[in-house]
């Protein structure tokens, strides 16, 4: 690929957070700025990729101890956002609850 | 400039990892479509990774030289290294014990730092991946046939660096200052501006000049320079603005992996640094549009030292009612609706759990009760909305400011519970005060206000006296907000 059709895939990708971004509820901004960071370690592909590499000892090292927190990042990111997420819940309605 | 071929299959699986991060935060419009949301991020993250361990798989090259009939021959095999790849996953299982595990056990109440310590990772990881890169960068198909780096590659490395490590810096002082290790007043450094722009000018030049001279000297420089205004720009921001410094940094950590993800020509990594991008860059927005402050006044910081140190001349002893929990439990009782204004006071208290008890016993007396949530009402945002939901308040009694506001006016008792600045009708009429035009609740338009704040002799963080004190109808509850709310609960039996 060349940097323009990645510039590009970029420029329209900034335009669709913007439109997405702004119709997040407001009262889910902390599962937001929790599973954002999640998806932002999605950098562990390039860790992975020096880590995996040869040819580099010390580029491999630095891969792995990226690859770990990422890792802490990915893991702890979408549990906490689940765990938010599930405690979010709506009046139960009494009358719902007999018929 | 060719790269290295890639294949076909991988690009369409980052491609399909970048749709889902996109339903991701899409499903995040409403709370029944959010934990879906929740699995598609999950399921892109999981595509991701497994593509990338399958086509990076770590290999060696065995040499094998033999006789045969006489010949010498020798051949060099590739395969899967065991060793290495064990390494790998097992980096990828400390990483996920220790997410889980914190995951599992943060309070509630610690979400901002929590968050805050999230990002110093994804920082981290990037400054990592950019200085692996910048070691072994034949591994990441960046080299030109010199073996030199590909100009473009070297802006891209050095914008990921920087933005990675300013990224790390400033959250660890954010997570500090949010966690009590450090004190949440502004820090501020003489000259600070100049040092800070200076600073910046740098790097810029840096990296500039990083694309005629790959030298080490040159890249060292700039990762150390990055780590140092990170740290620089954060200290000087107070506490109550973190909400605005929690939103750029995640940001921040999104420009960062878009970095890494045009040197790497990351689909996966491109869609998502720009999702998260925005999304912070929004939030930025959204907050400090709440507090009618510029984003370039936050980050200049120093927000309330200035203002504490002079408002205090000003004092005169003014008159205010002082009420108990059993007047309390009476006017609420009696109330037809009551609207519950928390603050971060309620969070520094735990006092949320206590809180939806009093609602519950309100409930019972017949009255309505609804709560009012101003947009920076604690450290992060929505930080106020995750706590009533951990008490197992329902989110449609829960309003937002521009939601609720009008309906002070027909309200018998507001309940301000840890709140200050959020609800000082000086932001409306007082043009000389530091909060002037910020959008603020409206309860001294209610017929009773109750006030529950630990004592008068506090100010809100931007350091101005709050006039709903002295009002005729407002009765001041000074005590802990937990244990206050907990008397109101065993006077409502």
């Amino acid at each position: 690929m060349d940097f323009i059709a990645i510039l590009s895939i970029f420029v329209l990708a900034c335009f669709v957070g913007y439109y997405v971004v702004w119709s997040v509820t407001p009262a889910l901004h902390t599962p937001l700025m929790a599973v954002t960071n999640a998806i932002s370690s999605v950098i562990i592909v390039g860790a992975l990729i020096a880590a995996a590499a040869s040819g580099s000892l010390g580029s491999k090292w630095l891969g792995l101890v990226a690859v770990t927190l990422a890792s802490v990042n990915i893991f702890g990111g979408f549990a906490v956002t689940q765990r938010m997420l599930a405690m979010y819940k709506k009046k139960e309605r009494p009358a719902a609850a007999k018929h | 400039m060719e790269h290295v071929a890639v294949n076909p299959w991988a690009a369409l699986a980052y491609l399909i990892a970048g749709v889902c991060f996109i339903l991701a935060l899409r499903g995040l419009s409403s709370p029944t479509s959010s934990q879906r949301g929740n699995r598609f991020g999950m399921i892109g993250m999981a595509l991701a990774l497994i593509t990338t361990l399958i086509t990076h798989v770590p290999t060696i090259h065995v040499l094998v030289v033999g006789q045969a009939e006489d010949v010498d021959y020798w051949a060099i095999f590739s395969r899967v290294d065991p060793l290495a790849l064990l390494e790998i996953l097992a980096a990828i299982g400390v990483g996920a014990a220790i997410g889980l595990t914190t995951a599992r056990k943060i309070a509630m109440t610690a979400m901002p730092q929590l968050v805050a310590a999230f990002h110093s990772l994804v920082g981290m990881a990037a400054v990592l991946v950019a200085c692996a890169a910048y070691l072994n960068p034949a591994a990441f198909g960046i080299v030109d046939p010199f073996g030199q780096i590909l100009t473009v590659s070297r802006i891209e490395m050095g914008l990921g660096v920087a933005i990675g490590a300013i990224t790390f810096s400033g959250s660890v002082i954010a997570f500090a200052k949010l966690n009590g290790n450090m004190g949440g007043a502004p820090i501020m450094l003489p000259g600070r501006h100049v040092i800070n722009l200076g600073v910046l000018a740098g790097i810029l030049l840096l990296i500039a000049y990083f694309t005629q001279d790959q030298a080490p000297w040159v890249f060292w420089t700039v990762t150390l320079l990055s780590f140092a205004i990170g740290f620089l720009l954060i200290i000087p921001i107070g506490g109550a603005d973190m909400p605005v410094v929690v939103s750029m940094l995640n940001s921040y950590s999104g420009w960062a992996a878009a970095a890494m993800g045009f040197t790497l020509h990351n689909t996966a990594m491109i869609i998502t640094g720009a999702l998260v991008g925005s999304s912070g860059a929004i939030l930025s927005y959204i907050m400090c549009r709440a507090m009618n402050r510029s984003f370039i006044s936050v980050i200049a910081g120093g927000f309330g030292a200035e203002a504490a140190s002079t408002g205090g001349a000003a004092k005169v002893d003014r008159p205010w009612k002082r009420g108990s929990a059993e007047d309390a439990a009476f006017l609420m009782s009696q109330a037809e609706q009551v609207i519950i204004v928390p603050g971060y006071g309620m969070a520094v208290a735990q006092a949320q759990h206590a809180l939806r008890e009093m609602g519950d016993k309100l409930k019972e007396h017949g009255v309505r009760v609804k709560y009012a949530i101003h947009p920076v009402a604690g450290r992060m945002p929505g930080h106020m909305n995750v706590l009533l939901a951990e008490a197992n308040v329902p989110y449609d009694e829960v309003f937002e400011l521009e939601d609720i506001n009008s309906e002070f006016a027909q309200t018998d008792v507001a309940f301000v519970i840890g709140a200050n600045d959020v609800t000082n009708p000086a932001a409306k009429t007082d043009k000389s005060s530091p909060i002037y035009g910020m959008p603020v609740l409206d309860v001294e338009k209610a017929k009773t206000v109750l006030f529950v704040k630990r004592s008068m002799g506090g100010v809100g963080y931007a350091g101005v006296d709050n006039d709903v004190f002295y009002m005729d109808n407002t009765m001041m509850l000074l005590a802990d907000a937990k244990k206050m709310v907990e008397e109101i609960v065993k006077s409502l039996d």
